[in-house]
């Protein structure tokens, strides 16, 4: 009896009842933590000092480790927290370096179509909510406890999903082969600047040197089409 | 919690990746882009998971995928932006054109090249 007046107490359970009006504690903190993920995101792709943008980078994905928590997956989030904000900001970092972004602000970080860009991304962002919201509006998730824990996460990854995850493997042994095939391959392909006494002495692209000496002959070509204009 | 929360917020994470990968004109800031995009698509993955209470976790086991398809895919990005950034000094996205067609790459960069040579001539 005690129970059914502590259940009716509580409020009718259906989800279709449920309010956007009156948020749940999760749902406020969940929101609260999303304006941050959005806000911090939008900084990132829209800020003009290129290292900035990677570390605003590093406070959405963290944001979003949070967002995983709120959804009752820890082991994800903690994956998220140790492959993005470890291993995935540090690589783009080291990227950012060794391609010698400059450290204050690029006038030039944005190319001309960044309207065209911010058209469709309103365009996409106005129908994806517009459909989702449609879809969702009355979808409601019973967070239960240890939904997404260790435990249960390594069981079924070992248990229904070994063959994905072991070709998975096979994929980041090819990616690692691949990015040292890269990096190698780039120093014995590509001459060094340097080498200028071998362009002019061997016709050019006569072993494998297009890529470093195709961007000197545009402006050659371009040279009598203007000179004709005028 | 409702399910329109998670939801829109990966919508709008995408849109705003979207965003990122055709404005921006950094190839690395372009990658952060695409890294965006694929946290808003695991952020779907992990709600729905909750949602439907899969008895297989599909949805979590399909965002550890994604992540470490994410790792591969960044790994060998940044390695090709490095050889890309080495073979012609830039990481510009639009500067690197060879591959295009060249009569089109001529008429499009032969107003600002008209003006140069004429300042070269007049010089």
């Amino acid at each position: 009896m005690t129970a059914l007046a502590l259940l009716a107490a509580a409020g009718p359970l259906e989800p279709a009842s449920r309010s956007f009006l009156s948020p749940t504690g999760v749902e406020i903190v969940f929101l609260l933590v999303g304006i941050t993920v959005l806000g911090s995101a939008v900084v990132a792709v829209s800020t003009k000092q290129l290292v900035h943008a990677a570390l605003w980078l590093v406070v959405s994905l963290g944001g979003l480790a949070i967002e995983f928590l709120l959804l009752t997956a820890e082991f994800i989030a903690w994956v998220q927290v140790l492959i993005y904000l470890g291993s995935v900001v540090v690589l783009v970092l080291f990227g950012l370096m060794l391609t010698k972004a400059p450290i204050g602000r690029s006038p030039d970080a944005d190319s001309k179509n960044r309207w065209v860009a911010l058209a469709v991304a309103l365009a996409s962002a106005g129908t994806l909510v517009t459909l989702v919201v449609d879809a969702f509006r009355t979808s409601w998730i019973d967070l239960g406890g240890g939904g997404g824990s260790a435990a249960v996460t390594g069981a079924s990854l070992f248990r229904t999903w070994v063959l994905p995850f072991e070709a998975l493997s096979v994929l980041l042994l090819a990616a690692l082969v691949g990015a040292i095939v890269l990096s190698r391959g780039a120093k014995r392909r590509v001459p060094p600047p340097r080498a200028g006494r071998l362009r002019t002495g061997r016709p050019v692209g006569s072993n494998g040197t297009v890529a470093a000496t195709a961007p000197r002959t545009a402006p050659e070509a371009a040279a009598p089409l203007v000179t004709e204009e005028s | 919690m409702h399910l329109a929360y998670p939801v829109v917020l990966a919508a709008l994470l995408f849109s705003v990746g979207v965003y990122g990968v055709l404005a921006r004109r950094n190839a690395v800031l372009v990658l952060i882009s695409v890294e965006l995009m694929l946290n808003a698509v695991n952020l779907n993955l992990v709600a729905f998971d909750a949602w439907l209470r899969d008895s297989l976790h599909a949805g979590q086991a399909l965002t550890l995928f994604t992540i470490t398809i994410a790792a591969a895919e960044i790994g060998l990005g940044l390695a090709i932006v490095l050889l890309l950034f080495r073979a012609r000094g830039t990481a510009d996205i639009d500067r690197a054109t060879a591959l295009g067609d060249p009569a089109e790459t001529l008429a499009e960069e032969a107003p600002a090249g008209a003006g140069a040579l004429k300042g070269q001539a007049t010089a």
